[in-house]
C-alpha cells in the first residue's frame, strides 16, 4: 500500500455517520487525518447550550475512537454574511432559495477549504455522496454518488475547478447501507445516528416559525387565476409552488379536488391557488436561469445541447435541451415533457449521464411561451 | 511527536510527590473522617494535618477558617452565593470586576436574577481596576466585594492589599479568587484583610476536584451543599482524604523559595518567547502588562493579522499545547470577555491572540520549540 502518512487530509466532520466513516476509512488508509467540526449557526439558549453541542460531542467520540485529533472552527459570520442574508433576500423576493447549495459554495468549499489549507491540508475530505474524476490534463469532473437515492451532486453543482481540486469524497462510491455497515463494524458512536433532515441551521424546527422570526409576515389574499378570493395567506414566503398542505380551503370550487399553490403575485401580495394535483398551471415546458456555473469547460457541447436535468433535489432526471446565450450567463432550458412545480430560486442542475455538468438558478418558468405566475 | 505543554493556567500535571502521597493514602486510609472509630481517626488525622498546613500557607489565624471544597469553582460559588444568602438582610449589593473567571461571573448573574444588584468594575488596557471606581461603588448595603488576585487570561494582578484596606472600612466582605495566584505568590489573609479566598489544587501540581475556601471564622456562610456536618457545617459530604492529602503535599512542596524560583523562571520564559518571536520578525504584542508585577506564568500575545483558531490548531498539530480563551460547548472559540473588557469588542486582538502559560515542568528548550513552531506557522 502507498505510504499515505505524509499526506494530511482534513475531514469536515458534522457528527453524522457519513463524515464519520470518511474519517475512519482515510485513517485505515494510513493518511494523516485531522477532523474539523464547523459551527455555522448560533442558537445558544439561555443555559448556554446550542444544537451544535451534541453533534460536536459525536465528532469528539468518533475522532477518539478512530484515533485522530479534532478541532472546531466557527464560521457563523461567514455563514450569516454569505448564506443566510442571501437566503432571506431570496425569500423577500418571493423565491424559494436553496441554502445548502450556497453553503457548499461559500462555506464548506470556501471558508472551510481556506482553513484546511491553513492547517497544511494536502486534501480536504467530505462525506458527500458524489465522486470526482480527473482527466489526464487535470480537468476535474463531478460524478453522481453511486447511491442513486443519496446522490448529492445537486448541492455541489455550483463548485469550481479550484474548489474541487483538493477534495476527496471517500464514500461517494458507496451505498448508504454500506456506510452504515462499516460504521457498525468499526463500532463508531454515530453508526446508528439518524440522518439529518431539512436545512442545516433550522434543523427539525418548524420552518415557517423560524422564517417569521427574521422576516415579518405580510398576510394577504389567496386567489384563483380568475381573481376569486379563496381565503387568507400568512405571508407568501411561507408557501412554495405545488404545495398542498396548510391552505385551509375546502373543496368548494369547480370540483372536490384539493387546492394547491400554483403561483405568487409579489406585487399584490397574493397567493395564487388552483385545484388538482395536476392543475395545468403547475406545469411548465421551459425555464430560464442565471448564475450559471459549469464544473468543467463545456466547449465540446456547444451552446445548444441535449442532456438531462434535475429541478429539485432527489427528483428524477428529465430530458432537456439547453440553449446558452453566447456569454454563458443565461440559459433557456426546454423540457422533453411538461414538468410540475418548477420553483424560482432552486437550482436547475445538468447531467450528461453520470457527470454533473453544473447548474444555474431558476428565474422563470414558462408554459408554451407564457410566463407562469410563480413570482 | 513530542508534545509540549504551555497551558499551565488551565491545569498542571500532578507532581510525583503528590501522586505518591495520594496513592499511599488511598492504599492505607479509607475511613470516613467523621466516624468515631479507628478508621475514622486515621482519616481525621490526615484531614487535620492537611488543614493546618494549608492554613499556615496563607497565614490564616485559625485552621477552622479552611473549608475543603472540590476546587476553585465551588469555592467561588460558596463565597458569593453563600455570602449573599447569609447577608441578605443587610444588603443586596455586590461588587466585582468585568474580568473575573466565569466561576465568579456566573454566580453573580445568578444573584442578579434573584433580585441582587451587582456592579461590574471596568478595567483599563492593563486589565486593572481603578481604586477610585471601587471606592465610589461601595455603598452601605454592599455585602460583598469579589476581586480576583490575578487574572487567568492575561495575568493582570489586582492591588489586593489596597482593596483589602478599602473594603475593610465598609460593611462589605472581601472575597478574592486566588486560583491563579496561590501557587506563585505569597498570600497573607490577615495583612491583606481578606475575608474569603478561593484556591484550586490542580493549578499547582495537585489533584483535580480539590481546593479550599478560606473563610474568616466570624463569618457565617450559608453552605451550598447541605447534609452532614463536615467542614464545621459549611460543606456537607464525606471528605476526599486522598485528594486533600495530595493538595497538602502540593502546598508543602511549594514553599516560598520554590515560588520565588518559579516566578523567576517563568518571567525568563516570557522574555525568551517574546524575544525569540521578535528576533524572527514575528509581529507580536503583549496583551496587558510585562515586567510590571503581573502574574509570571501567563503570557497573552497578540499575533497581528493571524486568527487564533487556525494558529492554535496549527500549534497543536505541531505538538505545542497553548490556549485562546474559552471554547463554547461546540468546541469553537468564544471571544474572550477579558480581552473585550480591556480593548473593546471590535479590537482585532480578540480574535488574534493566544495564551501561553508556564509550569514547573517547562524548560527553556520547550520555549525554543514554541518559538520555532510559531515562526514556521506564521511565515509559511
Amino acid at each position: 500500500m502507498a505510504d499515505n502518512s505524509q499526506t494530511r487530509v482534513v475531514v469536515g466532520m458534522s457528527g453524522g455517520v457519513d463524515s464519520s466513516v470518511c474519517a475512519y476509512l482515510l485513517k485505515q488508509q494510513g493518511y494523516d487525518v485531522v477532523g474539523v467540526f464547523m459551527k455555522n449557526w448560533d442558537d445558544t439558549n439561555d443555559s448556554g447550550v446550542c444544537t451544535a453541542t451534541e453533534d460536536y460531542q459525536d465528532v469528539a467520540k468518533v475522532a477518539s475512537e478512530i484515533g485522530i485529533p479534532y478541532y472546531s472552527v466557527n464560521f457563523e459570520k461567514e455563514y450569516w454574511d454569505r448564506v443566510f442574508t442571501y437566503f432571506l433576500d431570496e425569500y423577500k423576493n418571493g423565491r424559494t432559495p436553496n441554502p445548502d447549495v450556497m453553503c457548499n459554495k461559500e462555506v464548506k468549499f470556501k471558508a472551510f477549504l481556506d482553513y484546511a489549507l491553513e492547517i497544511d491540508a494536502d486534501y480536504v475530505a467530505m462525506g458527500h455522496y458524489a465522486q470526482i474524476a480527473k482527466d489526464e490534463d487535470g480537468t476535474i469532473h463531478l460524478l453522481r454518488g453511486a447511491d442513486d437515492n443519496k446522490d448529492q451532486t445537486y448541492f455541489l453543482s455550483q463548485l469550481s475547478q479550484a474548489q474541487l481540486e483538493k477534495v476527496m469524497f471517500p464514500i461517494g462510491g458507496m451505498q448508504k447501507s454500506e456506510v452504515r455497515r462499516i460504521a457498525a463494524e468499526a463500532g463508531l458512536a454515530t453508526a446508528k445516528k439518524k440522518d439529518s433532515t431539512g436545512v442545516c441551521f433550522i434543523g427539525e424546527r418548524n420552518f415557517s416559525k423560524f422564517l417569521n422570526e427574521f422576516l415579518p409576515a405580510q398576510p394577504g389574499k389567496m386567489v384563483t387565476v380568475d381573481g376569486e378570493v379563496k381565503g387568507d395567506h400568512f405571508g407568501l414566503m411561507n408557501y412554495t409552488i405545488g404545495q398542498r398542505r396548510g391552505l385551509g380551503i375546502g373543496g368548494n370550487g369547480q370540483s372536490n379536488d384539493p387546492w394547491f399553490v400554483i403561483g405568487k403575485n409579489l406585487a399584490k401580495n397574493e397567493l395564487i391557488v388552483g385545484q388538482g394535483y395536476e392543475n395545468e398551471h403547475l406545469y411548465a415546458n421551459s425555464l430560464d436561469a442565471t448564475k450559471l456555473n459549469f464544473i468543467a469547460p463545456i466547449d465540446d457541447y456547444g451552446d445548444d445541447f441535449q442532456c438531462t436535468a434535475k429541478f429539485r433535489y432527489r427528483q428524477k432526471d428529465e430530458g432537456v435541451t439547453v440553449h446558452l446565450n453566447p456569454e454563458h450567463t443565461k440559459v433557456v432550458v426546454e423540457f422533453d415533457r411538461p414538468v410540475r412545480a418548477i420553483t424560482p430560486g432552486q437550482e436547475v442542475v445538468f447531467y450528461d449521464g453520470e457527470v454533473c455538468l453544473g447548474s444555474g438558478t431558476i428565474d422563470h418558468a414558462y408554459q408554451q411561451e407564457r410566463l407562469l405566475q410563480y413570482v | 511527536m513530542k508534545h509540549i505543554y504551555l497551558d499551565n493556567a488551565g491545569t498542571t500535571p500532578m507532581s510525583a510527590a503528590v501522586i505518591d502521597k495520594m496513592t499511599e493514602t488511598m492504599k492505607d486510609v479509607f475511613g470516613n473522617a467523621s466516624a468515631t472509630n479507628y478508621y475514622g481517626r486515621q482519616a481525621r488525622a490526615i484531614l487535620d494535618a492537611s488543614r493546618h498546613l494549608i492554613a499556615q500557607s496563607i497565614n490564616a489565624k485559625n485552621d477552622n477558617e479552611i473549608i475543603f471544597t472540590t476546587g476553585g469553582t465551588e469555592s467561588d460559588n460558596t463565597a458569593i452565593v453563600g455570602t449573599a444568602i447569609a447577608r441578605q438582610e443587610e444588603g443586596h449589593h455586590l461588587i466585582t470586576t468585568s474580568i473575573e473567571h466565569e466561576a465568579v461571573l456566573k454566580p453573580m448573574r445568578f444573584l442578579e436574577k434573584q433580585g441582587f444588584e451587582v456592579t461590574y468594575l471596568p478595567v483599563d488596557q492593563n486589565g486593572e481596576i481603578s481604586l477610585d471606581d471601587l471606592r465610589q461603588a461601595i455603598r452601605p448595603d454592599t455585602i460583598l466585594v469579589s476581586i480576583m488576585t490575578g487574572n487567568n487570561e492575561v495575568g493582570a494582578k489586582m492591588p489586593i492589599h489596597e482593596i483589602g484596606q478599602i473594603v475593610a472600612e465598609s460593611n462589605a466582605w472581601f472575597h478574592t479568587d486566588a486560583v491563579q495566584a496561590y501557587g506563585l505568590l505569597e498570600i497573607d489573609v490577615q495583612a491583606d484583610q481578606i475575608d474569603l479566598l478561593s484556591t484550586s489544587a490542580h493549578k499547582l501540581n495537585g489533584p483535580k476536584m480539590s481546593g479550599f475556601l478560606y473563610n474568616r471564622t466570624d463569618h457565617n456562610l450559608e453552605p451550598l451543599l447541605k447534609g452532614g456536618d463536615q467542614e464545621l457545617k459549611r460543606r456537607a459530604g464525606t471528605e476526599n482524604i486522598p485528594a486533600i492529602a495530595g493538595f497538602a503535599k502540593a502546598v508543602e512542596t511549594n514553599p516560598a523559595e520554590v515560588k520565588a524560583q518559579h516566578r523567576e523562571l517563568y518571567m525568563s520564559f516570557k522574555h525568551q518567547l517574546l524575544d525569540g518571536l521578535r528576533q524572527n520578525q514575528i509581529d507580536v504584542e503583549v496583551n496587558g502588562k510585562l515586567d510590571q508585577g503581573e502574574l509570571p506564568h501567563v503570557l497573552n500575545l497578540w499575533f497581528k493579522g493571524k486568527k487564533s483558531d487556525a494558529l492554535l490548531t496549527n500549534l497543536d498539530l505541531k505538538g505545542i499545547s497553548a490556549s485562546a480563551g474559552s471554547a463554547c460547548t461546540a468546541g469553537s472559540l468564544e471571544p474572550s470577555h477579558v480581552l473585550t473588557a480591556m480593548y473593546g469588542e471590535n479590537d482585532p486582538r480578540i480574535s488574534e491572540s493566544l495564551r501561553f502559560s508556564f509550569g514547573a515542568y517547562n524548560t527553556a528548550a520547550d520555549i525554543d520549540a514554541a518559538v520555532a513552531a510559531l515562526t514556521a506557522i506564521i511565515n509559511k
